[in-house]
């Protein structure tokens, strides 16, 4: 399958999750997907719904067995820095400091030292952790945790921008305020941005197009275009950006419902 | 500037605090032996067996065995946290090597140690030799399974973010399995090193001519009473002080995890 304009190809893409003990179950069912240069493409779905397993398949963290994955036309082949992390839980390096965390893929770039320090601090800044650079993540919040896991991706400037509900693991103001910085990053200096979440307005908030999945096995359920003015003070009350949200979550909500029950069973 | 040093007494006064039933248990010994309640050939008095240690400490034949003993524990232990900790992580990491290596160690994990001692001797002689490789070998399996335990259990998204952060395999092994099996591998060697104490004395005792162990022996053939107890006294500190000083090391190194 040939999109003109595509960064990501994903063509009849199929996954079996096979637990060590138990049988194996479809997670990801025939997903066709394509995503442009710095598009923020929202995947979205109930929980169990595979939209996780697709991103670490994007990712290369998980081989592909079923369809293809392509990232300009080429199938990926592992995990690599051109495809940039952020797990739920952070994922950060316990034993390293958060400088040494935000250095630690600077360290393979080629650049001369003193330039990846000072790299390393600029994206430390940018989240706001100035200050902090000393610390070891067990003695910092949630939310700068998840900031220096961002700071980490971004410093070494990866093309794409994968994001496991990043902000799930985070309370509700610490959410918002994260989502709105992202949207900030983002807008400065964008990236093709695959952003796995099951919160409906998050989805709507940040992305130019929701795909939202339905319950296991996950397959693309439908792709919503998402064009609101996000300059608008009173977003969250607005009528397009309420539409919007009422719109997908009709789509959810059956889906959501079935996960339910599947679990239940 | 004072800060820390109004702190650090109040810390020392509690440490000592916490010795206070040592102190009270060497004073029971000593009255032991002075209201009669014990027979001094059988416990003899705390202050003859401290007179005869600081005897003894001022002669370089104590020192001699002191530097055997010494020797031998440390090089057998140094082996047998590097090898064995290499196994574990080996383990962990390549499959092939679990399927190789896990039916031995379950096999020879409950197997007492000491059951080695004429094994060694028998291969190796009574010289350093057969207690190094005694003192490797009963000490290898706690490192190997607290250094397999920790690099299994390291998280699997913390492995990823090494790999997508550029890191080759070998890497990610070095900077995240290994990193991640420290505290158990930590805590497995600190098992190894009171292990090392064991098979140290017994073997020493058994077949040797050099060592505290050998010395406790002879002097006790001797009826050289108050000695022997001055040396297991000293055996004991040494003990104590080698297990304390590596809590110390072990909690700067793990001083990540507050």
């Amino acid at each position: 399958m040939a999109v003109n304009g595509a960064q990501i190809v994903i063509d009849r893409l199929s996954h079996v999750y096979r637990p060590p003990h138990g049988r194996p179950v479809l997670a990801v069912d025939d997903v066709s997907l394509a995503v442009s240069h710095r598009e923020f493409i929202a995947l979205l779905g109930p929980s169990g719904c595979g939209k996780s397993t697709l991103l670490y398949l994007i990712g290369g963290f998980l081989p592909t067995e079923t369809g293809t994955i392509t990232v300009d036309s080429r199938p990926i082949a592992g995990p690599g820095p051109d495809r940039g992390i952020v797990f739920q839980h952070f994922a950060l390096f316990p034993w390293k400091t958060v400088r040494a965390n935000v250095m630690y893929g600077l360290k393979r770039s080629g650049l001369p030292r003193a330039e990846q320090e000072k790299r390393a601090q600029a994206f430390i800044d940018l989240v706001g952790l100035c200050g902090f650079e000393d610390s070891f993540p067990s003695q910092l919040s949630g939310g700068m945790k998840q900031r220096t896991a961002i700071a980490r991706t971004l410093a070494i400037d990866p093309d794409i921008l994968l994001m496991d509900e990043p902000f799930g693991a985070l309370d509700a103001q610490t959410r918002s305020l994260m989502q709105s910085e992202l949207l900030s990053i983002w807008q400065r200096s964008p990236k093709t941005v695959i952003f796995v979440t099951h919160d409906v307005q998050e989805a709507v908030f940040l992305a130019q197009r929701v795909a939202v999945m339905s319950a296991r096995p996950g397959r693309i359920k439908a792709l919503v275009d998402v064009n609101i003015d996000r300059g608008d003070p009173h977003l969250f009350r607005s009528k397009p950006f309420v539409d919007k949200v009422d719109e997908i979550w009709e789509l959810v909500r059956a889906e959501a419902i079935k996960a339910q029950q599947g679990k239940e069973r | 500037m004072s800060e820390p040093r109004a702190r650090a007494l109040p810390a020392l006064a509690s440490a000592l605090w916490r010795y206070v039933p040592v102190v009270l248990l060497l004073a029971l010994w000593q009255a032991a032996s002075d209201f009669g309640w014990v027979s001094t050939a059988v416990l003899p008095p705390l202050l003859s067996v401290l007179s005869s240690g600081y005897d003894l400490i001022t002669t370089a034949e104590f020192w001699e065995h002191t530097a055997a003993s010494l020797y031998r524990g440390s090089v057998g232990l140094l082996l047998s946290i590097v090898i064995g900790g290499a196994l574990g992580i080996g383990m962990a990491w390549w499959r092939p090597v679990n399927y190789l290596l896990s039916p031995i160690v379950e096999l020879f994990y409950p197997l007492p140690k000491s059951a080695l001692i004429p094994v060694t001797a028998l291969w190796l002689g009574f010289g350093d030799t057969s207690k190094i490789l005694l003192i490797f070998l009963g000490c290898m399996l706690p490192v190997t399974i607290g250094a397999f335990n920790g690099a299994r259990g390291s998280e699997q998204t913390l492995v990823w973010s090494a790999r997508s952060l550029g890191a080759s395999r070998l890497q990610t092994l070095r900077d995240v399995v290994v990193p991640s099996a420290m505290p158990e591998l930590l805590n497995g060697i600190r098992t190894a090193l009171a292990l090392s104490f064991i098979l140290l004395v017994s073997s020493e005792l058994i077949v040797a001519r050099k060592g505290l162990g050998s010395m406790i022996g002879f002097l006790g053939d001797g009826g050289n009473y108050d000695a022997m107890f001055a040396v297991v006294l000293a055996v004991a500190m040494l003990g104590f002080f080698a297990d304390r000083i590596y809590q110390v090391m072990m909690q700067r190194a793990l001083r990540w995890r507050e």
